[in-house]
């Protein structure tokens, strides 16, 4: 018997893959985002509210992950937007294979941005880098404001958090300040939008942050 | 409950290694997982006996070094240690702190046959 130190990432092989993706996502000038959350944080309203904004001036297609049912990707499709369901089955997330094998049938020619919508949980995907260039996430303000400090690895690893359903704020019974102070004492860096996809409420402040974005990233890929 | 998918990444990894080596037999992996990883160490067992099942790492047993969570201040050198009181700004000084351990998720070595 002999031992052999192998010193390897354990997720290396999702990682080598997630740079393909990512290779794959530059050649085409798409800039993607990988959105998650909790189940029912309001990750496919997010998608309309952004998509009906911003689908005049941007190419928009969406990959929908989900364990069971084309529900979220029907409500895409209804926008005039092409949407991709992955159904994982039992698995909750979405790791770079699945993407990988999305692009196989799902041509990004012609697209500037890919929202990819992950499983609802706020545990698994932090793990699983699917190649994007941002990262983002949808904490409702009914969740409570203790979520970052039950979940800090997933707040962690962001750089956006859409602070959503904050017309619910009277009845959440917690004040938005300490919401937020919870997401940057686990994320310092964290950028935060609070808003209201059923009133429309900071949409803008979010919309505009993410054009300018998705701009920058356009003119870097151009040059 | 991502820990099967861990647990088949380990064993692919240390099959390869293994075959490099012209083994087919895997006898232990260690391996070192961060406390701040999603991953809860008793899942990552469990799944980790059901993954190896008509593998070279049949017989395979799993070592799991939990690695604790660590973050300073560049400033004053206050350290947090303790995960629960997971807050990144320093209580001293106010800088924010850098996560120095408790991320890691890697294999160390495996022995083989």
């Amino acid at each position: 018997m002999h031992k052999i130190d192998v010193g390897a990432k354990i997720l290396q092989a999702n990682e080598e893959i997630a740079q393909e993706n990512k290779e794959i996502f530059k050649k085409h000038g798409v800039f993607t985002v990988n959105i998650m959350s909790a189940p029912g944080a309001g990750k496919t309203s997010v998608l309309e509210e952004t998509i009906k904004r911003l689908k005049d001036e941007f190419a928009i297609a969406v990959i929908e992950g989900d364990l069971q049912t084309s529900v979220d990707s029907d409500r895409i499709k209804a926008l005039g937007i092409p949407a991709y369901q992955i159904t994982t089955g039992n698995v909750c997330h979405l790791d770079a294979r699945m993407i990988h094998n999305a692009l196989h049938d799902f041509k990004l020619d012609g697209f500037d941005i890919l929202f990819i919508e992950n499983v609802g949980n706020l545990v698994c995907p932090a793990e699983f880098y699917l190649g994007e260039d941002l990262r983002a996430m949808v904490y409702s303000v009914v969740e409570g404001a203790e979520k970052p400090k039950k979940y800090p690895l997933m707040f962690h690893e962001v750089e956006v958090v859409l602070l959503n359903k904050i017309d619910l704020l009277p009845y959440a019974g917690v004040e938005i300040d300490e919401l937020k102070r919870n997401v940057l004492e686990v994320n310092p860096t964290a950028k935060i939008f609070p808003i209201s996809c059923r009133t429309g409420d900071g949409l803008d402040e979010w919309i505009n942050w993410f054009r300018n974005r998705v701009k920058r990233f356009k003119e870097n890929v151009k040059s | 409950m991502h820990e099967l998918a861990i647990a088949q990444s380990i064993i692919e990894i240390a099959e390869k290694e293994a075959k490099n080596h012209n083994s087919s037999t895997i006898k232990k992996i260690k391996v070192q997982i961060g406390e701040f990883s999603g991953v809860v160490k008793e899942a990552l067992e469990f799944s980790f006996e059901i993954a190896k099942n008509g593998t070279p790492a049949e017989n395979a047993q799993l070592e799991i070094e939990i690695v604790k969570f660590k973050a300073i201040c560049k400033t004053c050198n206050f350290t947090l240690e303790k995960i629960d009181d997971f807050n990144l700004f320093c209580p001293n000084c106010e800088n924010v702190l850098e996560i120095i351990s408790g991320r890691e998720m890697r294999i160390e070595y495996i022995e083989i046959e």
